[in-house]
């Protein structure tokens, strides 16, 4: 070393440095003093589990259904779940007991993942101290069941984003019902229109073999014997039936009925029309 | 106007004695009281205030706030800590020595509060006017050493033992530097007494001139550190003097992160404070001594006096805080190495540096003396330092390295 | 040849020496202010001189391999992040890619960009931290540790604002990462990474021609490259030796072949080059990042993981280069949903076989110094 040793004295002044500039530079004295200021708590972060109910009343809208997925995946085995039942001793898609212990719990999130129900979220309360190990650290449904507002409060985006999952959820199965409805309309609208055509057949072929008696005879009693079309009736059934002129399906229909005969009964209307509304 | 403070303080130590003019015995007794007793109590409040200052220092190096609960800014802290220190239980090991065990702290205790007798406060503020006062110092000094032996001794402790093994090496080894070093302030000054030495440090005649610049600088322009052997000497003694205290980076015997607390293991409760107490008001001893020998004592341009002075020693104080915050430690052997084969024959050639300075200024005169003598004296310091170090140099200690990056 | 005679004769004959002086026997214990976690030393030492050193660990042994017997693959990923439990995301990864090759997956293009990113984030915080104790160890008292520490803080904001957690992660899946970059991370990445440089420069003012770092960490615990081959060391110790071996360069997991980047060799193998190795890889790291952040793509995050994960009964060893040293699990898989056996190749745990080698001869400080060099975690060494 010399006399004056260059080293030490630069490092002595990076040190002056960061005396002097932590009286007036924030980057340089980043102390929160703890119980008076608390540093803002990350809208992300995560301590341990509770479940989200919607509404007002936490046991009614309560989204778990005690499917026991999550006590399944959690890691630890720190979730114990038994179903509820109703009086009848039937059970209900509710737990009755829900107890998570928070000191074995590890904020893992995995039971997050798993939820089907988008009914456990990660809290980020970390003020949990007790002084009692055990019961105080145990915290059971009632204790865990926190509202859907308090959820947008700690983390906006994550609720937002759980609560725009669960309105498309819902949106789909309306439309999936909607569906359903419809086919189930236009199904009952295709029977009538069978129905109807039905009556105008047996009254044309009536007809028909009222003008042809013995022919007619024979094929009625054939069709009474054997239940079968012959297929010069069905060709009179369909000239009689395209001059009653029938909406759109019904041709449909009627040609279907008229080139499976054996088919027709088996067939039901609703299905009949199904593949081919437009 | 310059040393109105001394002079009241003094007028006010001679009214209160001569309250007892009536009791000639009473009145020795109460001056020897106020000789002794302002002191050890200033200095034990200039240590409670030290820690805060340490501990602040230190926070704020380390981009922290350090104590701020106890009163305003943690002023109360050293309070508290003293409480602290007094209702802790005093633990002895069983298999202590135990009489050495309770001297030990004691025995540091003494000679630091000696030692701070022989500081001079001001002017004609002295507790102990000795004609040898810097003799006198180094010699109570010394006793510092035995008693840290006996503390690492007693306890029966493979880590103390350590401890005290390493404080012995150490301060021993660095008594020589730290004498050597005054001896060249002591060479020029012609005198051991702590007055005089201070006294050689204000330029007689520029303060009797009337001219008030003059009178300003000619408190300034005299201390020994404008010179070069006094430049070079106040390192030395700086550095030898950290090592005196048992401070970092010298701080092996209290190494933190190896041996827990070397010689101080054992000791809990009232006896580690005072173990601190000892150490602090010692370093405040030797901080007082550099500034007595290199910095001019009390002499300064407006308020002269006690304020000065301990302005000075804390700002000394100031920079061994600073010092503790940055560096690391040294290994013990290096320590040593560097106190016997760079520092002492660096304090040697300081004499005769000083001898060749005082000579050529009674032969040319101050001022080319001040421009050759920094420029001649300077250099031969600078060429012996780098030659030593090239010289002690292990073979396989490189320095500076280059390193190569590759795909 | 057995290990006694592959080790070079450098131990003193065990007992009195020659002037009759006994031999000291100190341990080092679990509660010491510098063994970074509860690790214990025996030394006998002969005056300062460390004569013989026996290293005891186990004090954080928790059955680590053993639980991953009884639970799903997944359910072992956040068991991961407490092996070593500084660098979380680079844990998680090797366990990714482990349980990766057991079935065929691919990961998407933003996923592996993420990885990239996170990885060489996790090793900027580690290697602050160790260079930080490092100078603590050399009894700088805090200071320099501090501010390593004040820089790390920036860092780990981060991964709680992607992950959730600072440190316990638990971030990537078998075929990608759990969720994506929230809006704005990537600036604030971008800031952080941008003012780091100028940390490193005042850290490397602050120590690196300080001449009391220099003395006291050059050429102590010096391991030639022969020797750290024959130990097994991988990672910053084994390049400072003067190695050139990064799993980066040689395995090219993940897209590492995409960025341009070097890898820092020492040349002496001691303590000293060991630290300024590790801050020459911070600046690397920097690079990688930069070039990163630039060349993310938009795109899904999640490859198509299957609906239960029970792989076929094979067995496959993956590893990465984590910042310690290569990390690598072994798995082997029997066609159901938890593994048959599970095995971690933790680095410190390799690396620390070494220490007795490195510390006969050297004195007792040295010993300290050289085990802040090594690198150990605990929880790594124990598992």
């Amino acid at each position: 070393m010399s006399l004056i040793a260059k080293g030490i004295l630069q490092g002595m002044a990076i040190t002056a440095k960061n005396f002097i500039q932590s009286y007036y530079k924030k980057e340089r004295l980043p102390t929160v003093q703890y119980p008076e200021e608390k540093s803002t708590v990350n809208q992300f972060t995560r301590n341990i589990p509770f479940l989200v109910y919607d509404g007002e009343d936490a046991i009614d809208g309560m989204r778990c259904t005690a499917c026991k997925l999550c006590e399944k995946a959690c890691p630890p085995q720190c979730i114990y779940i038994i179903k509820d039942t109703d009086e009848n001793g039937k059970p209900i898609k509710r737990p009755e007991v829900f107890d998570i212990d928070s000191s074995v719990c590890m904020s893992c999130q995995l039971c997050v993942e798993v939820c089907p129900f988008e009914s456990i979220r990660m809290d980020s309360e970390f003020e949990l101290s007790n002084e009692n190990r055990f019961e105080g650290l145990l915290i059971n449904r009632d204790e865990l069941l926190k509202s859907n507002e308090y959820y947008h409060e700690i983390h906006p985006i994550e609720a937002q984003d759980t609560d725009d999952r669960i309105a498309a959820k819902i949106a789909e199965a309306e439309a999936k019902k909607k569906a359903r409805e419809e086919k189930a309309r236009l199904a009952a609208e295709a029977k009538k229109a069978d129905a109807v055509m039905k009556n105008a057949k047996v009254a044309a072929v009536t007809e028909a073999l009222a003008a042809k008696a013995p022919a007619a005879e024979q094929i009625q009693e054939s069709e009474a014997k054997t239940g079968v079309i012959k297929p010069e009736a069905a060709a009179l059934g369909t000239t009689e039936k395209s001059a009653t002129k029938a909406p759109p399906p019904e041709p449909v229909s009627k040609d279907d009925q008229a080139s499976t005969p054996q088919t027709k009964e088996s067939k039901a209307p609703g299905e009949d029309s199904e593949p081919k509304i437009f | 106007m310059n040393n109105f403070i001394d002079y009241k303080l003094i007028e006010l130590g001679q009214w209160a004695v001569g309250l007892f003019n009536d009791y000639p015995v009473v009145q020795i007794l109460v001056h020897l009281l106020l000789a002794t007793l302002p002191l050890a109590l200033a200095f034990m409040a200039a240590f409670g205030f030290s820690t805060w200052l340490e501990r602040k220092g230190l926070a704020r190096i380390q981009n922290r706030p350090g104590p701020n609960r106890v009163g305003i800014f943690g002023l109360l802290q050293p309070l508290a800590d003293g409480i602290k220190m007094l209702l802790k239980e005093d633990i002895v090991p069983d298999r202590s020595d135990k009489l050495f065990h309770l001297l030990a702290p004691v025995m540091l205790m003494v000679p630091a509060f000696i030692a701070i007798g022989f500081l001079p406060l001001g002017d004609g503020l002295m507790s102990l006017p000795l004609d040898s006062a810097i003799l006198f110092f180094f010699a109570v000094g010394s006793l510092n050493t035995i008693a840290v032996f006996m503390a690492g001794w007693s306890s029966r402790n493979k880590y103390s033992l350590l401890g005290g093994m390493r404080a012995v090496a150490q301060m021993i080894s660095y008594e020589i530097p730290l004498v050597l070093s005054a001896v060249t302030v002591i060479m020029i000054a012609g005198s051991l007494s702590a007055q005089e030495i201070v006294a050689s440090q204000q330029i007689e005649s520029w303060l009797a001139s009337g001219n008030l610049v003059k009178e300003f600088f000619g408190q300034i322009l005299g201390w020994h550190i404008f010179k070069p052997w006094g430049f070079a000497g106040f390192i030395f003694f700086f550095v030898a003097a950290l090592a005196e205290a048992n401070r970092s980076p010298f701080d092996l015997p209290e190494a933190d992160s190896e041996i827990i607390a070397g010689h101080l293991t054992e000791y809990s409760g009232f006896k580690y404070a005072i173990f601190f107490m000892a150490e602090y008001i010692s370093a405040f001893a030797i901080s007082g001594i550099a500034v007595t020998l290199f910095l001019g004592g009390w002499s300064g341009p407006v308020i002269a006096g006690l304020p000065w002075f301990i302005i000075k020693i804390f700002s000394l104080f100031a920079v061994m805080i600073w010092i503790r915050g940055t560096l690391p430690r040294l290994r013990v052997d290096q320590l040593m190495g560097y106190a016997w084969k760079f520092l002492l024959p660096l304090a040697i050639l300081n004499i005769f540096v000083a001898g060749f300075y005082y000579f050529s200024e009674q032969q040319f005169g101050g001022l080319t003396t001040f421009i050759g003598g920094w420029i001649i004296g300077f250099a031969i310091l600078q060429t012996a330092a780098k030659g030593l170090s090239r010289l002690n140099k292990s073979p396989t200690i490189n320095g500076k390295r280059v390193y190569q990056l590759v795909e | 040849m057995s290990v006694a005679e592959a080790m070079p004769a450098r131990s003193y004959n065990l007992s009195k020496d020659e002037l009759g002086a006994d031999i000291l026997e100190v341990a080092m214990g679990p509660h010491h202010p510098s063994t970074h976690g509860v690790f214990r030393m025996d030394l006998k030492l002969d005056g300062e001189t460390v004569v013989d050193l026996k290293p005891i660990f186990g004090y954080l042994h928790r059955n680590h391999e053993k639980l991953a017997e009884d639970i799903p693959y997944l359910g072992s990923m956040p068991f991961t992040d407490r092996l070593d439990y500084l660098c979380g995301m680079t844990n998680n990864w090797a366990f990714a890619l482990s349980a990766e090759q057991l079935i065929e997956i691919e990961v998407p293009e933003r996923a592996e960009y993420i990885r990239v990113i996170c990885a060489e984030l996790t090793r900027l915080v580690n290697h602050c931290l160790l260079v930080g104790f490092f100078i603590n160890d050399l009894g700088a008292l805090g200071t320099p540790l501090l501010y390593a520490l004040r820089e790390r803080e920036k860092i780990l904001d981060l991964f709680e604002t992607l992950s959730g957690a600072r440190m316990m992660v638990n971030y990537m899946r078998f075929g990608g990462v759990r969720c994506d970059l929230p809006d704005g991370w990537l600036q604030e990445c971008e800031r952080i990474v941008d003012q780091f440089p100028a940390f490193l420069d005042e850290y490397e003012t602050l120590l690196n021609e300080n001449e009391i770092v220099i003395t006291r960490s050059q050429n102590v615990g010096v391991l030639t490259p022969e020797e750290a081959t024959n130990f097994s060391i991988t990672g910053p110790m084994l390049r400072a030796s003067g190695v050139n071996y990064d799993i980066r360069k040689v395995d090219k997991y993940g897209i590492y072949d995409r960025f341009d980047f070097k890898v820092p060799i020492g040349a002496h193998g001691d303590c000293y080059d060991r630290f300024m190795l590790r801050m020459l890889e911070m600046r690397e790291s920097v690079k990688i990042l930069k070039q990163a952040m630039a060349d993310i793509p938009e795109g899904p995050i999640m490859g198509n993981e299957p609906r239960v994960f029970k792989p076929d009964p094979q067995e496959t060893y993956g590893r990465i280069e984590s910042p310690k040293g290569e990390l690598g699990f072994y798995l082997i898989a029997d066609g159901t949903t938890n593994p048959y056996r599970y095995k971690v190749r933790p680095p410190s745990f390799v690396n620390l076989t070494a220490l007795r080698h490195m510390c006969i001869g050297q004195k007792v400080a040295d010993a300290v110094i050289i085990l802040g060099s090594i690198d150990i975690v605990l929880g790594e060494v124990d598992r």
